[in-house]
């Protein structure tokens, strides 16, 4: 039920975005963000978009799974 | 796809968990409640249960929204398209629900009630402006997750005055729920795997208090194989040093404040209830919110002067227990012969986020082969 999937925003009309999920365009309500912008990753839930993708703390998990990974291959 | 692939990687899944066993005590048991339906798909789905080491051991929370609703709630529904023939729009999810007297809102629809499927409350709206004539009602339930688009959706109905269109609200609370199944003590809990897209909306902050209170570490996980895997390490890693904070898995997606706009939109909308009746659970004080007197018109309880119907558990069903994290779902009597996914008779077996589903789905084959 509270599954969000998270897909590009490819276009925006005030209070809704077209967003690309995996190729399929759908039509998505901004109106609980602040900001959007062209680009960004956003979770859609409901036709809602619920919260923008941090890339940064996205590339910072990834380090640690690396990371981890690196720990694991040591032992 | 960008943000699900890389979290998915089989080879890092193995590694991550070869660096929980290496951490492990192997002289206790690490009793981890995933609150989530979503995190019991995943764990099952994934084959995330077969990574862990023996000690780790998942216990299912109440998080799935379908399966909390009492019937009661549904029978309640099916009254209103029946007597008042009105239009009723539900996620997909709640259509097979058993309902008392072994109907549902499918049955419903089936004998011929205006029944409609839908993905989104704006949804719900349009068939509001497209009949004009007729009473639209939007069955409304979830996690804070889904409260906003809810409480957007009667904003917009205001503004636009679409006087036709109201909502029958069943919308839950993550934090109180959570407190509820740790102040009644039945299942022992190490550490909880906190949820996912909730904590988009309300934030980490809100679990401070379950860890302070009850001195139990929480991990907010993102739903993706990867992201439990990494905090079951987490967690893992808090109890062997005897510490209950709430940490954050999830930082891609949750602050420790939430979506800010989002929370206040639910707050203008919706006030707390002062108690609001959960299946398997019991009646909660302030464990759901109702719609505001402000927005008195758009609520479908008022205007249609609904009744709450007591319904009696299913007999034999062990929902209840499940839920509660005391039960596997294996343990039940009716678990896959009288009740399947195709037939359900409780409500955990209905949505695919259910434990029982869950199981049936992608573990019963695991466990007949472990008894063998």
């Amino acid at each position: 039920m509270c599954l969000a999937v998270p897909a590009r925003v490819v276009e925006l009309n005030g209070d809704s975005a077209i967003v690309d999920l995996d190729g399929i365009r759908k039509e998505t309500s901004t109106l609980l963000l602040d900001e959007v912008a062209i680009g960004d990753y956003v979770l859609i839930h409901v036709g809602y978009a619920l919260e923008r993708i941090d890339p940064l703390e996205a590339a910072k998990t990834l380090k640690l799974f690396d990371e981890l990974k690196a720990m694991d291959a040591e032992a | 796809m960008k943000y699900v692939d890389e979290f998915r990687d089989g080879d890092t899944a193995r590694a991550l968990a070869r660096v929980i066993r290496a951490e492990i005590n192997p002289e206790r048991n690490y009793r981890l409640m995933e609150f989530c339906g979503g995190h019991t798909h995943a764990i099952f789905r994934f084959g995330i249960v077969d990574l862990m080491p023996d000690n780790i051991r998942f216990i299912h929370g109440p998080g799935c929204p379908v399966c909390v609703l009492p019937a009661g709630r549904i029978e309640a529904a099916i009254r209103l398209v029946e007597e008042e023939d009105v239009i009723l729009c539900t996620y997909a999810d709640l259509m097979r629900v058993p309902a008392g007297k072994k109907d549902s809102l499918q049955k419903a629809k089936a004998r011929g009630g205006d029944i409609r499927m839908i993905y989104s409350p704006t949804d719900a709206l349009s068939l509001a402006r497209e009949n004009p004539q007729r009473e639209v009602v939007f069955f409304a339930i979830g996690f804070e997750t889904t409260t906003p688009p809810t409480a957007a959706a009667i904003k917009i109905a205001e503004a636009e005055e679409i006087s036709n269109f109201s909502v029958f609200c069943n919308h839950v609370e993550t934090p109180p729920a959570m407190m509820h199944i740790l102040t009644a003590g039945d299942a022992k809990i190490d550490g909880i795997l906190g949820p996912s897209h909730v904590s988009t909306i309300i934030g980490s902050n809100a679990y401070a208090d379950c860890c302070d209170k009850y001195r139990v570490p929480l991990v907010i996980a993102g739903f993706e194989p990867l992201d439990v895997i990494q905090s079951v390490l987490m967690l893992v890693r808090q109890i062997n040093a005897g510490v209950a904070r709430v940490e954050n898995q999830y930082t891609r997606a949750v602050s420790e404040t939430g979506n800010e706009k989002a929370k206040v939109l639910m707050h203008e909308v919706f006030e707390q209830r002062p108690q609001f009746e959960w299946r398997g659970l019991g009646v909660l004080p302030n464990s759901a919110v109702q719609i505001r007197s402000e927005f008195a018109d758009f609520d479908a309880e008022k205007r249609f002067g609904m009744k709450e119907i007591a319904t009696a558990d299913i007999k034999g069903c062990i929902c209840p227990a499940v839920l509660r994290g005391m039960n596997n779902p294996d343990e039940c009597k009716l678990f896959g012969t009288a009740c399947t996914p195709e037939d359900p008779k409780g409500a955990c077996m209905v949505s695919s986020e259910g434990a029982c589903a869950a199981y049936y789905s992608y573990g019963r084959y695991r466990s007949a082969e472990a008894t063998a």
